[in-house]
């Protein structure tokens, strides 16, 4: 039953850093509920909490399709023309309680772009994901999500202008 | 080779130019550290951040480390990270609490007030030895100004009041807005950016830019309040001794104290206008108006800058390289606002704020791409007039220009006083 469990989250989760690494943001975005939240904690604080810390990103569904709106235009100078990103994601654990369904993983998720036209510069965000799912019409939907860094600071990253 | 003239100044003619070489150059680095780092006044952290005794927190200004610590008798000190034996870091972490600082190398301790109290093995030195000459060293001035504690190298400064000048009224403008005094959530944004250090410095006190390069924060706003912004209204100031702000009112944005927007959700409305009310009743109508409507972008010289716009981000902006940069920003929240009151100004500040705002990346790009465009040596400088010929408005480059003069005499070592206006007169109209 666990195990099973993990798999249809592997799937999942296999399906959503497909959609992120292809760019297809809008059908991203209907993988959250209404009420989601997506995280990503600041980097000297990795168990910063959103409702009383400083984070880095800390997006409620208004602010997260303002960005997705925002990385759809070529004006998201950051993101103009959009990295190549390649999601690894492993060690995946899961656990039910009530409607939700908790999830950690590791990542390592590689960004490359070439901003200057001197040189192809790549960086490495890694770190642990924690969702909240929700079961919903045989998959999930996502509640919570949360990418901490295990970096001590986006050195020569700059910035995080992609989704984690 | 650095070259004779940085900078050509020339309010006649109408021209301001900065030499690209400035953000190139190692030498005018080793100069920048020698004569403008090692002779100001440097921010090192807000008061509130060491609230208890023994709290600490771990820091790199102007290239040495060091430590704040308050002390068992409340006193807030500034140490060198630094072992006075063998030179080993006494503080190893970014904050924590602590009773005793003890080094990891041989042991060597000292109290929250620097004194060395415990030295093993101590019998195995000569009779000459004293503990007392073995204290913590360290910076030889700090300062302190409602809560912004500051640092000097160099013991020839002026008193912090004396220095900071024109900008303690905007300090204070950003810490009278709490009813219960300031306090520096945790949390640090901490990233590098592939640019000279003066190019956020100049970023941050820019208008100019706001509306081309941040056209997708802009429509963000539009989407949110269901019509485009009109633009902006303020002003541009000098501070003297470096020192610029850069205000404007923008319609269309919201801020926690105290100007509503859709953002905050209609439950918040009345919680908004009351902040508004008790601020007026307390500081007067206008100043209060001030607090509340207007954004302000505040350059403290050489590289502390108080960025009170959907929040308050304090930014401290490190020379690694001539072409890489350390930047660091804090946040800043009125003690009282917790709760629903708290998570909505924490989510205000993100939407434009911090190396996942929305804007903020935009900036890094245009900075790095100003780096590499510098590789074009045939085009030696950069133009900052605009402006030059009138009173400011929040497009001009008039903060920029006020921040080039002060860095050139500085470090040409020019004596006499830095010219602060583009004209007589200029800036006096808010």
């Amino acid at each position: 039953m666990s195990e099973n469990l993990r798999l249809q989250v592997e799937d999942f989760l296999f399906r959503e850093a497909e959609l992120l690494d292809n760019w297809q943001l809008d059908e991203w975005l209907q993988l959250f509920t209404d009420d989601a939240r997506y995280v990503v904690p600041a980097t000297d604080l990795p168990e910063g909490d959103h409702t009383k810390d400083l984070c880095i990103i800390s997006d409620n569904m208004l602010m997260l399709r303002g960005r997705v709106n925002r990385l759809k235009s070529r004006h998201a100078h950051r993101e103009y023309p959009w990295s190549r990103t390649r999601r690894l994601i492993t060690n995946v654990r899961v656990h039910e309680s009530g409607d939700e369904v908790q999830v950690r993983a590791s990542f390592a998720v590689y960004r490359s772009r070439d901003a200057s036209g001197r040189w192809s510069q790549t960086d490495c965000y890694v770190g642990e994901y924690h969702y909240v799912l929700l079961r919903r019409d045989g998959t999930f939907k996502i509640r919570y999500r949360r990418a901490t860094l295990d970096l001590e600071g986006l050195h020569g990253h700059g910035a995080v202008s992609i989704i984690l | 080779m650095m070259r004779d003239g940085l900078i050509v100044d020339d309010p006649e003619r109408g021209v301001f130019r900065v030499h690209r070489s400035a953000f190139t150059s190692g030498e005018v680095l080793a100069l920048e550290r020698e004569r403008i780092f090692d002779r100001c006044w440097l921010y090192v952290g807000h008061e509130s951040e060491v609230e208890a005794p023994g709290d600490y927190v771990r820091r790199q200004v102007g290239g040495r480390p060091l430590f704040m610590v308050r002390g068992e008798d409340g006193e807030v000190r500034v140490f060198y990270n630094t072992c006075t034996h063998r030179g080993a870091l006494v503080c190893r972490r970014d904050r924590g609490n602590g009773k005793v600082f003890q080094c990891f190398y041989h042991a060597w301790t000292f109290n929250s007030r620097g004194e060395l109290i415990g030295v093993p093995d101590e019998e195995g030195y000569p009779a000459s030895f004293d503990r007392r000459e073995f204290g913590l060293r360290g910076p030889p001035r700090v300062g302190s100004y409602r809560g912004f504690v500051f640092v000097s190298f160099s013991d020839e400064v002026p008193s912090l009041e004396e220095y900071l000048a024109g900008a303690r009224e905007y300090l204070d403008l950003v810490a009278d807005q709490a009813e219960e005094g300031m306090r520096v959530i945790q949390g640090t944004h901490r990233f590098h950016m592939r640019a000279n250090w003066k190019l956020l410095v100049e970023n941050t006190v820019d208008g100019y830019h706001v509306a081309p390069l941040h056209e997708t924060y802009l429509e963000f706003l539009t989407t949110l309040v269901g019509s485009k912004s009109e633009g902006s209204t303020g002003t541009q100031k000098s501070l003297g001794n470096g020192h610029s702000v850069h205000m404007n009112t923008i319609s269309g944005v919201g801020r926690p104290v105290a100007a509503w927007y859709p953002f905050f959700g209609e439950e918040a409305k009345e919680e908004i206008e009351e902040i508004k009310r008790r601020l007026a009743a307390k500081h007067g109508r206008e100043r209060a108006r001030v607090m509340c409507e207007t954004m302000r972008n505040l350059l403290v010289f050489p590289n502390f800058l108080v960025v009170d716009f959907a929040g308050i981000i304090l930014r401290a902006v490190w020379p690694i390289r001539p072409d890489y940069t350390e930047v660091l920003h804090w946040e800043l929240v009125p003690r009282e606002e917790q709760g629903a009151r708290l998570q909505r100004r924490l989510d205000n500040l993100l939407t434009f704020q911090g190396p996942g705002g929305l804007a903020n990346p935009d900036d890094i790009e245009a900075l790095e791409s100003c780096q590499a465009g510098y590789a074009v040596e045939a085009l030696e400088w950069n133009d900052l007039s605009r402006g030059m010929h009138r009173q400011p408005t929040p497009s001009d480059e008039m903060t920029l220009r006020v921040f080039y003069r002060q860095w050139h005499a500085r470090i040409t070592g020019a004596e006499g006083p830095v010219r602060l206006e583009d004209f007589d007169g200029a800036g006096e109209t808010a």
